[in-house]
């Protein structure tokens, strides 16, 4: 049984969040660092890079690092004080075990001890159900070594299908239109491309507040002419100065794709020449959008015609042109179909594969692309090979020295993990990285599920709110604790130094995973003995894979401040060892070559061409409807980051942005009657909640939206859906049906949680 | 050592996200620890994410030192007016309430003004502000006049402000729509004061969409 071992209220008054702020040393200007550590940020998938100020094993504060490239120094509120997660009071330093009868329900435990335990769990389950009675949970906030380690450790040492990660509620359904369109997952260009572009479209993404970085380039291509187009809900902090606001009605994204696109048609502005070339299923794609005139398009989205026949013009009649996504538009149980419609726009336009024209997506967490792309993914296998492909198999089992029968076959999202735990199939649960009690839709589903597990065990730095369930917490590192590769928002794999030792009886990760491997009497290819070593066999198992990292050394990524794959050890075309391939910065390059399609073009299918695929708009699950009449979408605030185990614990990021509200625009709040700063509560088919409103006009009147950084009863995702896009698997976050009424009352947390709790 | 001539400081509203990265990396820079001397606010958040960031301008005349009574604001040669000294202020706030720009704070607990001495532990030595260091949009820019000319042609620095009958020229330069600084090289800052952020500063003729949600239905 995984109950949450006494009242909640004790364990976060033992293990917070609490929060950290600048005092002693780091607040002390007569205090020097012993040196500067140049590494990343731990957060958002922009990855700038930053110096850490380093002195007796702590981080003391930071200097901007203005030589990386990509940020040259800059950095947003969340990178300005990371540094503070580091020596914090809620920080794990032992192993802990579930103890109901410890005054917070936690006790220490000697490491070794809580590994044979967890050993001892797993084999006893493994021995009475079978390798799949236990299934692994990673995250996309990993190192690409952790993530290739954990899909190895999943599938080898465990033999178990049952894995997958967190970025299943981030970049899947943008990944799998990717590998659709393209054969290949990866944004096209480096961001210095989009300086000098005509046209900049970003589709569902609150750039100023998700990705603060990519403003600033933004900002610069206008500067020299470019149109800047936005499409959002909200007015969010770029869409107030954007030249055109597209305010779409959520969940309605790819008929306005497909409206645009058959502006487009009608008005011949086609690259006829590249489509014919390049690509292929154009005709279906046509045939599709003619019924989305201007009238239909505009009556669905939400969107005034006027604005879409803007958009289109401009987008249609550019030379150059960029074209953004992110979680808008994919969140949705539409979502591959949104993105897909946004990739017709792009191939219809011919203009990718070039200096000032590309295509990406803008990714949200740390390496939500390096960690997507190695074998977390429960279809799929190092170097984006598929777990199903009899040839990957047979490759990746001949680089794990087994037999390519013991590889078990492709395992279920991570949402469905859960439900394989609620039937009692998935009965033993490990997790890293993940934290889906918060994160997860419909999440009293998502606490039941971890009620029913016979064994739970979270490696974490602090005790996130899923690790209140666990039997054994494992005290793993933090990001400047350890060292390895991630792959930022471009395609470019950058390097994390370590800065400090892990403190107490913490460790890095991946050696909590070789322990458990030893422990379990299962070592063999779990004996790396540093984050190298295990980059050094992930560069042999991505080889001819289509994310080939064989090419790429840590002295490569120092020297060249990153490496854009795919990075070959070996000429893709003549097949002869070589040691100086720079990387690809920049994809689909006219006269290009990939190993897939071998000169016949520069996509990464056997032809050559990209694909257009029909795009086709479905309604929401849960939509609005007269019983649940308000849209209610969710997303990030900048100080802010995920299911917030780190950032609800750094003091000044706490107070930018304290608590959650429920954002309104005033003719909503006048017809319910409420006023701002009212507690309010906003109820769907799942459950409610109770916040304070914020009143704005900066929202569709027929929409409220929620931030959701914080757990239990201000956590937003009690009200969502879990309803997830039958390709991609993620769910569907930003729409489901609500209704919002002034509250009676405060509600009970109010006197008892501190903001951050 | 002093602020090098030739590097200015820049601030463009325009470009402005509300992100407080300049506030929160103010407060690690080493003359002012723990407190951070700028001002972000919403200019009104019910009706738009419009959000100003303000530093110390330093004045070529500061006000705030002309009406100090111990004396105890100065500015360097290098054109940077620092924080009061501890020795002299006496807290007494007149600072406070005479800059034009709202910029002095008073901390009564240490019975001192501070604000912006343009990061003077960084900025003396050739270094940017971290406030420009970090800004995420670059709305705070640090760097020359040639820099800021090439990289913003849609836009122009001006540093004179217009306070009724008070003319104040600054160090610091606020970008505005180049058109404008070709018709009026100052900004008259009372005149402006009525005036409310709008949710969409853009409003296209095609489109008419100064209020975007117009059509839709509650």
């Amino acid at each position: 049984m995984a109950n949450v071992p006494v009242d909640p209220l004790r364990i976060i008054a033992r293990f917070g969040p609490h929060l950290s702020s600048m005092t002693g040393v780091r607040l002390s200007t007569s205090v020097e660092p012993e040196r500067l550590v140049k590494t990343h940020c731990c957060f958002c998938g922009q990855q700038c890079g930053i110096q850490l100020k380093v002195r007796d094993n702590e981080v003391i504060g930071f200097e901007p690092w203005e030589d990386f490239p990509f940020n040259r120094g800059m950095l947003c509120p969340k990178g300005v004080k990371r540094y503070l997660q580091g020596s914090h009071p809620d920080r794990l330093t032992t192993a802990l075990r579930r103890d109901s009868s410890a005054e917070a329900g936690f006790s220490p435990i000697p490491y070794d001890q809580a590994i044979a335990r967890v050993a001892g769990e797993i084999g006893r389950l493994q021995a009475a159900h079978g390798p799949g009675a236990v299934g692994v949970l990673g995250g996309a906030s990993l190192t690409t070594e952790k993530t290739y380690l954990l899909g190895k450790f999943a599938r080898v040492c465990l033999k178990t299908p049952f894995i997958d990660y967190n970025g299943r509620l981030c970049m899947v359904s943008a990944g799998a239109a990717n590998k659709k369109a393209f054969g290949i997952d990866r944004t096209t260009n480096p961001w210095s491309d989009m300086v000098g572009t005509d046209v900049i479209w970003i589709a569902g993404s609150n750039v100023a507040e998700c990705s603060p970085i990519t403003t600033n380039y933004i900002w610069q291509a206008r500067e020299l002419g470019a149109k800047i187009i936005i499409q959002d809900p909200r007015i969010t902090p770029a869409a107030r100065t954007c030249d055109l606001y597209l305010p779409v009605k959520p969940g309605r994204d790819a008929a306005l794709f497909a409206g645009v696109l058959q502006i487009m048609i009608e008005r011949d502005w086609l690259d006829h020449a590249f489509i014919a070339e390049h690509t292929s299923g154009f005709e279906q794609v046509a045939e599709y959008c003619r019924q989305w005139t201007l009238a239909r398009t505009a009556d669905v989205t939400g969107v005034p015609a006027r604005a879409i026949a803007q958009a289109a013009e401009w987008w249609g009649t550019a030379r150059t042109s960029f074209l953004f996504h992110a979680r808008g538009i994919e969140h949705h149980s539409n979502g591959v179909q949104n993105s897909l419609g946004t990739i017709n726009l792009v191939l219809a336009s011919g203009r990718i594969g070039k200096p000032k024209s590309g295509y990406g997506t803008i990714v949200g967490q740390a390496n939500g692309q390096g960690g997507r792309e190695h074998g977390q993914k429960c279809d799929q296998l190092p170097g984006w090979r598929e777990i199903a492909n009899p040839e990957h198999r047979r490759y990746i089992a001949g680089v794990w020295g087994i037999d390519e029968r013991e590889l078990p076959g492709p395992g279920v999202d991570a949402y469905e993990m859960f439900r394989k735990i609620d039937a009692g199939e998935i009965k033993g649960l490990i997790s890293i990285c993940f934290n889906p009690k918060v994160s997860l839709p419909d999440n009293s589903f998502v606490t039941r599920c971890l009620e029913k597990l016979e064994f739970y065990t979270a490696i974490d730095f602090f005790l996130n709110d899923t690790a209140w369930h666990a039997d054994i917490v494992l005290p793993g590192s933090l990001h400047e604790e350890d060292e390895g590769t991630v792959t930022q928002v471009e395609g470019r794999i950058i390097k994390i130094n370590k800065a400090v030792e892990c403190p107490g009886e913490a460790r890095e990760d991946w050696r909590i995973i070789q322990d458990i491997a030893k422990a379990l009497g299962r070592p063999a290819g779990f004996t790396f003995a540093d984050p190298r070593e295990i980059f050094e066999e992930l560069r042999v198992a991505s080889k001819g894979g289509v994310a080939d990292y064989s090419g790429v050394t840590y002295e490569k990524i120092t020297r060249q401040m990153g490496v854009f794959w795919p990075c070959y050890s070996d000429d893709p075309r003549t097949g002869a060892a070589i040691d100086d391939h720079p990387g690809t910065p920049r994809l689909f390059e006219p006269g290009s070559y990939n190993p897939v399609a071998r000169g016949n073009g520069p996509f990464y299918f056997p032809d050559g061409r990209a694909r257009f695929n029909v795009a086709e708009y479905r309604p929401p699950v849960d939509d609005a409807s007269d019983e649940y009449p308000i849209y209610l979408t969710t997303g990030r605030v900048v100080s802010q980051f995920l299911s917030g185990t780190q950032t609800r614990r750094i003091g000044p990021l706490v107070r930018q942005y304290a608590e959650p509200r429920i954002e309104m625009h005033p003719r909503l709040a006048a017809k319910l009657g409420i006023a701002d700063g009212d507690w309010t509560t906003a109820e769907t088919r799942r459950g409610t909640i109770t916040l304070r409103a914020q009143v704005v006009t900066t929202i569709r009147p027929d929409t409220i939206f929620i931030p959701y950084h914080w757990a239990g009863p201000k956590s937003a995702n009690q009200l969502t859906v879990a309803a997830q896009d039958p390709i991609s698997k993620i769910p569907q976050y930003k729409v489901c049906g609500c209704r919002v009424r002034k509250a009676e009352a405060p509600p009970d947390y109010a006197a008892v949680l501190e903001p951050q709790q | 050592m002093a602020k090098p001539e030739y590097l200015h400081f820049f601030i463009d509203p325009n470009r402005c996200i509300g992100c407080q990265s300049c506030v929160q990396a103010c407060t690690e820079c080493d003359t002012h620890r723990g407190e951070s001397m700028i001002h972000l606010e919403y200019v009104n958040r019910q009706e738009s994410v419009q959000t100003v960031p303000v530093v110390c301008m330093h004045c070529d005349q500061p006000t705030c030192a002309e009406v100090c009574p111990a004396d105890a604001i100065k500015r360097t040669g290098d054109g940077v007016v620092q924080s009061a000294r501890k020795p002299r202020c006496i807290a007494c706030g007149n600072c406070v309430v005479a800059c034009p720009f709202g910029v002095p704070e008073l901390y009564e607990d240490r019975k001192i003004m501070m604000k912006c001495d343009m990061c003077y532990d960084r900025s003396s030595v050739g270094k940017k502000p971290m406030c420009a260091t970090v800004c995420p949009s670059q709305a705070l820019f640090f760097g020359t006049l040639e820099q800021i000319t090439q990289l913003r042609p849609l836009s122009a620095p001006v540093n004179t402000f217009q306070f009724g009958d008070q003319t104040i020229t600054t160090r610091v330069y606020v970008m505005v729509p180049r058109q404008i600084a070709t018709r009026a090289p100052l900004l008259d800052v009372v005149s402006a004061m009525d005036e409310q952020p709008r949710s969409r500063a853009v409003t296209l003729r095609v489109v008419a969409d100064s209020d975007p949600f117009a059509g839709v239905e509650v």
